[in-house]
């Protein structure tokens, strides 16, 4: 290794460890964050009705879903415009800051019968991923218990559609999901995910 | 454990100090540094929030005269009948939590030599640094015979709260076939879809409950925000461009250029033709807010250049302007723009105040026009400095709703309008 680089990979490595130290031109991860709370809440807690939390989102889910907005892979109003004002270390910034935080639920309406009905869905087609009854978001998983059930409702429109790409494990579980239980089934696990509170 | 840190030493001062020296309130310990903030709308409201946030040791002192604000976003869908005005209405308590100091009092003054902004009650407050924040401020003088002293009749509803009332209360009393005349300002100003979302709103109104009557746009300017997805809009659901149209635009071009208002016959003259109306709207000419002109921190425009950096005043140090009043271009003058430049210059002022350099900053506009209940469109932008040390758009970023989005996905504009104002107004105020 030539010896600039070894001082390159040296300065990068107290750079990265260092926290709160931005390179030249690349803003801070709060003043990046901050830009999302006026759509996300302030901390990336949302008081919905429809624009999810990104608290405690998983880091690599949040750089996933950034990345395919800006591409435009996936069905978004306002989103795919917005990512596509933000570089790939700027997203990593930003995932590393809003999965930090905790995710907050707040109350939102939902029917208890049916809330009833999507825990047992819940524990059949989607807890081996969606650990904790959805509250966990270990990997690339989204949190879903407390999410806000009108986004909740938007996301799953565009899997079930086919507008957004589910992963083989994901689509085997849905499809086989709306097979027993219809569209019905669906509605029965975001009244679950807005139950919990 | 007898350990005396700053914390204990503050609290034991300031008990022993409670108990002795009643009417000695203001006593300020030497080291403490403090913000004061002249304006609690939605930049000086943000900027005291988030100061708070990174830097609690810092005193930040909020002086508005209105126990409560309206916000301007969302005061169109109160005359739509979408909401009402109570649901555009915050108070202070939520900054108070904060540690925010509001002072209900007007601001007479500010001092940029000696560092202290005086108020209509007497006194003064020295400042380590001040954000002047005021909002627009009306050229009542751009049409003849309008002035002030005639808003009770002919509403500008531009500041939201009674004002806004009163126009609804116009529309709302006004005969079937009735005409609405809403004259639309000269650019710059303060919401630049907003005329155009109102009318979409009033028509809605009366689509439902005056069907006879129309809306007629008065408008200085050859084109305007949004312009293609609200006539769109407009064609879908109000007849648009045909014979028998909810609404007409007149452009500048076209004679919409009103010179002067007869309040008593209640009609509108413009170069080619007078216009009669039953309910007449005219949104002003504006300016930066008063306290800006009081202070010397106008240009020969009306408007308040600045660092755009940290927001501090091009013409006098250690004051900084955001919001409607400050030259942002080219972010425009949104609600969403006034909070993330907040946001930037708190960060500025923290830094500063800690002995640090200011923060590369990062700032987005967002803002959503609702056509009627279910059809909402958006703009929204991503904003970085550019190497000259003037705020840039990113390229490839931001732009508007697509004109070919589906009806589904439009739907989901309103509900995400709705989040948003849910959360942006939580972010300001909560």
């Amino acid at each position: 290794m030539k010896q600039k680089n070894i001082i390159k990979n040296c300065l990068l490595l107290v750079f990265s460890m260092a926290s709160g130290v931005s390179l030249a031109g690349t803003p801070s991860a709060s003043m990046l964050a901050d830009t999302c709370a006026g759509c996300h809440g302030t901390n990336g807690i949302s008081n919905g009705p429809a624009t999810p939390t990104i608290a405690g989102i998983s880091n690599d889910y949040f750089i996933e879903v950034m990345e395919q907005f800006k591409a435009a892979e996936i069905p978004s109003t306002i989103m795919s415009r917005i990512a596509k004002g933000y570089t790939e270390d700027e997203i990593k910034l930003m995932a590393r800051h809003f999965s930090g935080m905790k995710f907050k639920r707040k109350p939102q309406q939902f029917d208890s019968k049916k809330a009833a009905l999507g825990k047992k869905l819940h524990k059949k087609y989607c807890e081996k991923c969606h650990e904790d009854g959805g509250r966990k978001s270990d990997d690339d998983a989204g949190i879903l218990a407390g999410q806000w059930a009108a986004y909740l409702q938007n996301t799953l429109q565009d899997y079930t559609s086919g507008d957004r790409e589910m992963q083989k494990k994901m689509k085997k579980k849905v499809d086989s999901l709306q097979k027993d239980h219809g569209n019905d089934g669906l509605d029965a696990l975001i009244n679950f995910y807005a139950s919990q509170q | 454990m007898s350990k005396l840190n700053r914390r204990n030493f503050l609290s034991l001062t300031s008990g022993a100090l409670a108990a002795t020296s009643l009417g000695f309130p203001m006593l300020s310990l030497a080291g403490t540094k403090r913000v004061v903030i002249v304006g609690g709308g939605i930049g000086g409201a943000t900027a005291a929030k988030y100061i708070r946030m990174a830097d609690s040791s810092i005193n930040v002192t909020l002086i508005e005269p209105n126990k409560n604000y309206y916000t301007c976003f969302m005061s169109n869908e109160v005359l739509g009948g979408g909401r009402d005005l109570d649901s555009i209405k915050f108070g202070y308590a939520g900054l108070k939590k904060h540690g925010v100091d509001v002072v209900h009092d007007l601001v007479t003054g500010i001092d940029p030599v000696a560092r202290k902004v005086s108020i209509k009650s007497g006194s003064s407050m020295s400042y380590d640094a001040c954000i002047v924040s005021p909002g627009v401020d009306f050229r009542w003088e751009a049409i003849e015979g309008h002035s002030e002293a005639v808003i009770d009749k002919v509403p500008h509803a531009w500041k939201a709260g009674p004002q806004t009332a009163i126009l609804k209360k116009q529309i709302m009393a006004m005969r079937d076939g009735g005409t609405v005349a809403i004259v639309a300002p000269p650019n710059p100003f303060r919401c630049p879809p907003g005329p155009y979302e109102r009318a979409s709103q009033i028509a809605w109104y009366l689509k439902n409950h005056k069907p006879k009557s129309k809306i007629i746009i008065l408008d200085n300017k050859p084109k305007f925000s949004k312009m293609g997805l609200f006539t769109a809009g407009w064609e879908k659901y109000y007849g648009f461009n045909s014979s028998n149209s909810m609404i007409e635009w007149v452009s500048g071009d076209a004679g919409g250029k009103v010179a002067s208002l007869d309040v008593a016959k209640m009609s509108l003259s413009t170069d080619a033709a007078d216009f009669k109306a039953d309910v007449i709207n005219i949104i002003p000419a504006q300016k930066a807010g008063k306290i800006a002109f009081t202070a010397g921190l106008v240009n020969e425009g009306g408007w308040c250049p600045v660092n755009q950096r940290t927001f501090e005043s091009s013409n006098h140090k250690d004051i900084y302007v955001i919001g409607d009043s400050s030259v942002a271009a080219p972010l425009p003058k949104s609600g969403y723009s006034a909070n993330s430049e907040a946001k930037v210059c708190a960060a500025a002022i923290v830094a500063k105040l800690n002995g640090k350099d200011s923060p590369e900053p990062s700032l987005v506009n967002t803002c959503y026009s609702i056509i009627m209940p279910d059809d909402a469109i958006s703009v929204a932008m991503v904003y970085r400095m550019g190497k000259d040390g003037k705020i840039m758009k990113i390229e490839g970023s931001g732009g508007l709703t697509p004109a070919d989005s589906s009806a589904a996905m439009r739907k989901r504009e309103v509900g995400y309008a709705h989040s948003w104002f849910n959360n942006i107004t939580d972010d300001i105020f909560g």
